[in-house]
């Protein structure tokens, strides 16, 4: 029994989804393989290589995986899938495109964003933005399953797996990259950053995110969020999102400002550690799952607060 | 081109859920039911592609109940020309859905199929994708934004860092994500006017699509909660709580 696992990586560096993905595939068992699918990836590889528990890495280089589209991606899944009892990859948005295309190629119901493996064949993952859990049992012979990683421990290093190059699948040829457009920034992931600042509605505009979030940020190298109705509100770019339809993340320390705690934010973010809420309604539900609440105008609190940090020597 | 648009009957965006005591599920029986969001934003998308003379009819699909005709019909209010019901008894999952969506594309031959990313109810994220595999068409998941230009599909996607513009050969599958458009109300005359636009019906048998279920649900839980913690003074006492007491500074 094997499994096949697909990296998340941007040709360069091998993301930290991958190494949460291993994880979760340890729990299914059997041996892991990984496929790196670029261009010009190799370094990839070799990261993906390290990793503890991973007995080989399948390198396939081809300018249609460059970006990781979707229909490329799955007809090479499809074509390595053969000998693998579960084929599972991170559920990032490149996961989310390509998985379930590959599922259906396979005729496989895909288990979409498990956050726990009960058994090899049994998985929980939540529904109604949270809600609810769901336990799942598949009955096909294949699995396919999507990982939340912010469920998931990352996998440490220190593996030597060999390396072996695999040949690129046939094209589709239906589709091609045109452009994009990726927010530069030297802080953290969202979905990887052990501390995240995160803006509500109550931010008003991209220039107090500017203003007041991001200082306090930058003082606790913590990356930036938003809940849906900062972003939506042009506040903040799509990005940022925090929830169930953007990005679900644990850190060690999340920081709620000016957000009012709908349900769809708690789903992506109340597995953090340590939650602090800032907001001056003091009936805001965000304060039901923080740790510490302070209710307070962000306005004034922001600036002590990155005060207090710099005292601390950040 | 011809544009489908399915559309699911799902428990209303604003209604708390309740899981059953028994674990067998989510109390649906007295619940609000409406349009699953994601996909009222692809038949707004639909009726714009319409409007700005891209789309020539749209053809909304529902797989569900007998109540899935209330789906249709907001479908039809909104602006979609007719309807197709696919009548089930228990949930279908995404896979059986896209073979039962495969069957009505080749039926009805559009040149693009617009989908919500995702239902809010079992939040799959699947059916799009799995659509365009099945009819090996090209796909863009998460739009933020749409340009047809002539027999190509340009679609910008919300990915994990910002924006990807993707071209697609039609015909194409596109699922919408927030930032799309934001839907229209129905009119009261439109609302009129829906009422007459014909809905067919159709059993999954007719199209030779099993429905049986792949996955078991074994049960059906509340989430663990998470404890009110303490409410602090001062942001200094903020910060000493951080550093001293959860130890995260």
């Amino acid at each position: 029994m094997a499994t096949l696992l697909v990296a998340e990586h941007d040709n360069k560096t091998l993301k930290d989804s991958t190494h949460k993905a291993v994880t979760a595939a340890k729990g299914i068992g059997g041996d892991i393989h990984v496929l790196v699918a670029g261009s010009g990836c190799r370094a990839v590889a070799e990261a993906a290589a390290k990793l503890a528990g991973v007995a080989k890495v399948l390198l396939a280089e081809g300018d249609a995986y460059q970006h990781l589209l979707a229909e490329p991606v799955a007809a090479l899944i499809v074509a390595l899938a053969g000998p693998y009892e579960a084929i599972v990859a991170p559920a990032t948005t490149a996961g989310k495109n390509y998985l379930p295309r590959t599922a259906a190629l396979l005729d496989v119901m895909q288990i979409s964003e498990i956050v726990k493996v009960v058994a090899p064949d049994t998985f929980e993952r939540l529904i109604y933005a949270g809600n609810a859990v769901q336990t799942v049992r598949s009955r096909d012979p294949k699995k396919v399953i999507s990982v939340r990683t912010a469920a998931f421990q990352a996998t440490g290093e220190g593996g030597a797996a060999p390396i072996e190059s695999v040949q690129a699948a046939a094209d589709p040829g239906i589709s091609s990259f045109v452009g994009e457009e990726l927010s530069k920034s030297d802080r953290p992931e969202l979905t990887s950053a052990k501390f995240i600042v995160s803006g509500g509605r109550a931010m008003q505009s991209r220039e107090n995110f500017a203003k007041y979030i991001e200082p306090v940020a930058d003082k606790l190298g913590a990356a930036v969020g938003a809940s849906r109705a900062a972003v939506d509100a042009g506040y903040a770019p799509n990005d940022w999102q925090v929830g169930q339809t953007g990005k679900v993340v644990a850190p060690e320390l999340y920081i709620a400002v000016g957000i009012s705690g709908a349900i769809q934010h708690l789903a992506g973010m109340k597995d953090s550690k340590v939650i602090v809420a800032i907001n001056k309604d003091e009936e805001a539900p965000i304060f039901q799952v923080a740790d510490y609440g302070l209710v307070a105008d962000l306005y004034q609190a922001l600036p002590e607060l990155e005060q207090e940090l710099a005292k601390l020597g950040r | 081109m011809k544009v489908l648009v399915p559309v699911k009957r799902v428990v209303d965006k604003d209604i708390k859920i309740r899981v059953k005591p028994d674990g067998s599920g989510v109390e649906l029986a007295n619940v609000k039911m409406s349009m699953n969001p994601f996909d009222e934003i692809g038949v707004e998308e639909a009726i714009r592609l319409k409007e700005a003379g891209k789309a020539t009819e749209i053809i909304a699909v529902s797989i569900g109940p007998q109540q899935a005709t209330e789906t249709i019909r907001t479908a039809l209010a909104m602006g979609a020309d007719r309807g197709i019901l696919v009548k089930t008894d228990g949930p279908v999952e995404p896979l059986a859905v896209a073979k039962i969506l495969k069957a009505v594309a080749e039926a009805e031959q559009p040149g693009l199929i617009i989908l919500g990313k995702q239902a809010i109810d079992d939040d799959a994220n699947q059916t799009g994708q799995m659509l365009a595999a099945l009819l090996n068409w090209p796909q863009g998941t998460f739009a933020s934004k749409i340009v047809i230009e002539g027999a190509e599909i340009l679609v910008t996607r919300e990915v994990d860092g910002g924006l990807q513009t993707v071209r697609l050969k039609a015909p194409a599958v596109v699922t919408t994500d927030l930032r799309l458009n934001e839907p229209r109300y129905a009119s009261l005359p439109n609302i009129m006017k829906a009422k007459k636009k014909p809905i067919d019906e159709k059993s999954p048998d007719a199209y030779g699509v099993d429905v049986k279920p792949r996955l078991e649900i074994v049960k059906t839980a509340e989430p663990p909660s998470r404890k009110a913690g303490v409410k602090v003074g001062s942001v200094a006492e903020l910060v000493g709580k951080l550093k001293n007491e959860a130890g995260v500074l």
